[in-house]
């Protein structure tokens, strides 16, 4: 072994939202502290996100507040939440987003100066703190200028493919720099993982190239347990057309700002799909839902149900031939918005039509369908520290699980980064802090380094790492999708099975030097991986429920409302079982549960004017 | 939809190599459909005849700025440039960045930016109102807003002929999309740093002769010439060549 080593205290893998914030924490703490980028600095899947950071600021409306916030997400989540991680986080987002207002961040303003918020699917009142649509940039630059003003070693184009460990204990992690090709281990007291997501295992998908399943593929080999990965977030509106284009998000914040789905005949379906669950919430009339943007007295539109709700409507329009004439169905904001407000409010959406489709959004509507967008499951924390089950290995963000239990609403990523990153740092560094200097086990980095080393050593002779892709890609699209089956799933994992097999003969053509083609065969190991997860816990959960519709079994039973599906790496195979869910407190669970929604709450600062702004505000009852 | 279907060929020239002398131009064909974009001819040559061709990408909607490459030789974003803004059955060019060091085919090192980034005093916030709230005005904060949306996809720094054509200046000299940075900072409503010295001394800005060009090529339609430069030169002057301002800080001392 004569790779280069660095050593570190915290290392973080990852640099989206939730690894700056991590890595901005740790190095608060004193922790000599290593930021890891798979791309350049700021590149993230973070810059992408459009709509809003979710946090009851009561900036718009006094009357939310953690509770209100707390409910919405267990609801979102149908009860399948962790309860500790949904108080946590709507406890402290308001503070985090703040903080990005001391380090620069500029949000829209209310009218009297204050950060504007804005409606959003499954939250009760304007809640997202935004810039436009381009929140997730404002948050990340705001971040990573941050992360260079307190001196952080941010590592960029490093793709770490292993984690090691000493003991049971994580020791640190080892990878190749992607320009030179060359191995680095990083040897460290605690990694905390911030990896994202597995979009790339679809074939539509919002999700960019990174998106792999690196950071739970590692967690899972390190001996951490995943949980909830059978909740799957198709985001119900992306681009349909052209085909190239496909998957790319259309931000919530287009029906968050007035928007409505439309049918081909005109209909606006969503008033045919409200579920039981929210039936109390939701307005059935047109009237009532139009009222409702600026009344909060009314009752929320159905165009604003959760996300799982409205992507499986759409996908019942479409297969009843109600779509668009790409497969979608329409997204309309041209006839119910001034093009003023709409060009001011979602700029780089109007960019996007304009550029992308030749599509003017103030004048026609969009063709929209679902996108696989999110995943709700990963790496069981816990839900204070983010501690993984291995000692020195934490998680934040996409890559961990339990905050957005069966499905996540929209808004509250980007405050889970937040809130999760700044614990992961805090409490990395403070595992780091007690332990001794980490033993880096050669035949580990050894044996990572040859398995990185393969595929260019066989050359051409061998798979082809982007037709193996384009596989996987449609088997999880034609088999895992929106809607499941167990014969399809079946299928699916027999097929994953295969698609194993033959990756473990994968050839890369060329040298390492940045290298796509190399690079690929080996994030497919992580893929292959996460899709066999994904695929096995929803052939095991026998009911549906948020991201996760079992044709076979269309309605949710509440024995399985109890329990987390785990996924486990034992002897080189995937272990699935069923555990319960940790029991919510009784007073958590009247708020929760009450069919209708709380009651406006008392004022609770009654120097507080109303700050709702002009055409925005809504009359108290 | 004005654009025609079917499938049809193009021929793309990609640049291939791992410096500069020794590498050149490489031809392919691939099959192209209806709304593509420079980035997918890439993917399909990718995937069908050159599986290591190296290329930065991310988020293939224009918002996270890596797929930044000389089209046709326009400084353009791959994944914002539809095959239906190029003439049609002519050769698409597709070249790597020139002013940055090359990586290998159409990928760059930028480290330059990250380097200067470094350089930048950061954001020093006045503190909080007497209710302990910071209240700013959309109105004040939209001008500095325009200068959020930068991408950081490097383009303007590409077109920088202070920079593109003369490597001597790189030590002197931050380009523009430092310009835009500082301008944001010395225009953030709650902003307390002072950073007018710098820019004259450390970022170069003395450097720029206002061509635009910058201009010209950011995605992101930031008026980078006109309300960022321009501002910044207006306050240099104002600072170290305006007698009245010199004579005022001899006599009240530095602001």
């Amino acid at each position: 072994m004569n790779a280069e080593q660095r050593e570190y205290d915290v290392v973080v893998v990852g640099a989206g939202g939730a690894g700056i914030r991590a890595a901005i924490e740790a190095k608060a703490q004193g922790a000599r502290t290593a930021l890891v980028c798979k791309s350049l600095f700021g590149k993230a899947h973070t810059v992408m996100a459009e709509g809003g950071i979710a946090a009851a600021l009561r900036n718009v409306w006094k009357e939310d507040g953690w509770d209100v916030h707390f409910r919405d997400t267990m609801r979102g989540g149908k009860l399948v939440s962790s309860w500790r991680m949904a108080q946590i986080h709507a406890q402290e987002a308001p503070d985090r987003v703040l903080e990005l207002e001391e380090w620069g961040a500029l949000f829209d303003r209310t009218p009297d100066g204050l950060i504007l918020q804005r409606d959003f699917g499954g939250h009760r009142y304007a809640r997202l703190a935004h810039v436009g649509d381009r929140t997730g940039l404002e948050m990340i630059r705001t971040l990573q200028n941050r992360a260079v003003e307190v001196g952080i070693d941010v590592l960029m184009e490093c793709s770490i493919q292993r984690l090691l460990t000493d003991d049971g204990r994580v020791s640190g992690c080892v990878g190749y720099w992607r320009q030179s090709g060359r191995v680095v281990v990083l040897r460290a007291k605690a990694v905390v993982l911030a990896t994202g997501g597995v979009g790339k295992c679809w074939r539509i998908t919002s999700n960019s190239w990174e998106y792999t399943g690196d950071g739970m593929a590692m967690a899972l080999e390190a001996g951490a347990d995943l949980i909830d990965m059978e909740f799957v977030q198709f985001h119900p509106t992306g681009m349909v057309w052209p085909a190239s284009v496909r998957g790319i998000l259309v931000t919530e914040g287009v029906r968050g700002d007035g928007g409505t789905l439309r049918n081909s005949k005109g209909e606006r379906f969503m008033f045919r799909y409200i579920p039981d669950f929210f039936r109390a919430e939701t307005a059935d009339t047109e009237a009532e839902a139009d009222a409702w943007y600026e009344d909060k007295t009314k009752r929320r539109t159905p165009d604003l149900l959760p996300r799982d709700e409205v992507a499986r409507a759409i996908n019942a329009e479409v297969k009843a031939g109600r779509g668009s004439p790409h497969g979608g169905v329409f997204l309309d904001i041209a006839t119910r918005r001034p093009a003023e407000y709409i060009r001011a409010r979602l700029p780089s959406m109007y960019h996007q039509f304009k550029e992308l489709a030749d599509i003017d959004i103030t004048k026609e509507p969009m063709e929209v369908g679902p996108t696989l967008h999110y995943i709700m499951g990963g790496v069981r924390v816990d839900p204070d520290t983010t501690a993984s089950t291995v000692p020195g290995l934490f998680a934040a963000g996409e890559v961990a699980a339990g905050l957005h239990g069966a499905n996540r609403l929209g808004g509250n990523s980007l405050s889970d980064l937040l809130v999760f990153g700044r614990r992961a740092g805090l409490y990395a560094a403070e595992h780091a802090a007690r332990e001794r200097a980490p033993r880096v086990d050669p035949a580990q980095v050894d044996e990572a380094a040859r398995r990185m080393a393969a595929p260019l050593e066989r050359g051409g002779e061998g798979e082809e790492p982007y037709a193996l892709h384009s596989e996987l890609q449609d088997t999880m699209h034609e088999l895992v999708g929106i809607i499941r089956t167990q014969s399809e799933l079946d299928e699916a994992v027999r097929r994953l099975g295969s698609l194993r097999e033959r990756s473990a003969g994968v050839a890369a053509k060329g040298g390492a030097r940045f290298n796509p083609g190399w690079n690929l065969a080996l994030d497919l190991r992580s893929m292959l991986t996460v899709a066999e997860a994904v695929t096995r816990s929803a052939a095991l959960r026998k009911e549906s429920r948020g991201g996760h519709t079992r044709d076979d079994f269309p309605k949710a039973d509440p024995e399985w409302a109890k329990v987390n599906v785990v996924t486990r790496l034992r002897d080189g195979r995937l272990e699935l079982a069923t555990e319960p869910l940790p029991e919510l407190p009784e007073d958590l669970r009247a708020l929760v549960l009450a069919e209708a929604q709380p009651p406006p709450r008392q004022e609770q600062h009654p120097e507080m004017e109303s700050t709702a702004p002009a055409g925005m505000a809504g009359v108290r009852p | 939809m004005t654009e025609a279907t079917g499938t049809r060929e193009a021929t793309v020239r990609v640049w291939r190599g791992e410096d500069r002398a020794s590498g050149g131009f490489a031809e392919y064909t691939v099959s192209v459909d209806p709304g593509m974009v420079v980035l997918d001819v890439v993917f399909r040559v990718q995937a069908t005849a050159a599986p290591d061709l190296a290329v930065r990408w991310n988020c293939k909607a224009g918002k996270c700025g890596s797929c930044s490459a000389e089209v046709n030789g326009h400084p353009r974003l791959m994944c914002m440039t539809r095959l239906s803004s190029l003439p049609e059955g002519e050769p698409i060019t597709v070249a790597p960045m020139a002013t940055f060091p090359l990586v290998r085919d159409l990928v760059t090192d930028v480290s330059f930016n990250y380097e200067k980034a470094k350089t930048v005093p950061a954001f020093r916030p006045a503190p909080p109102g007497p209710d302990g709230k910071r209240r700013m005005y959309q109105q004040e904060v939209e001008r500095v807003q325009e200068f959020h949306k930068c991408i950081e996809c490097f383009l303007c720094q590409n077109v920088c002929h202070v920079i593109r054509d003369h490597e001597e200046n790189k030590q002197a000299f931050s380009g523009p999309r430092f310009f835009v940075r500082l301008a944001a900072l010395e225009m953030h409503p709650l902003d307390t740093n002072d950073r007018i010295d710098l820019i004259r001394a450390k970022h170069g800005l003395g450097f720029c002769n206002i061509t635009k060009c910058c201009t010209e090529v950011c995605p992101e339609d930031i008026h980078i010439t006109d309300n960022a430069i321009i501002p910044l030169k207006e306050r240099v002057v104002t600072e170290f060549y305006d007698p009245l301002a010199w004579a005022k800080r001899r006599i009240f001392g530095p602001r």
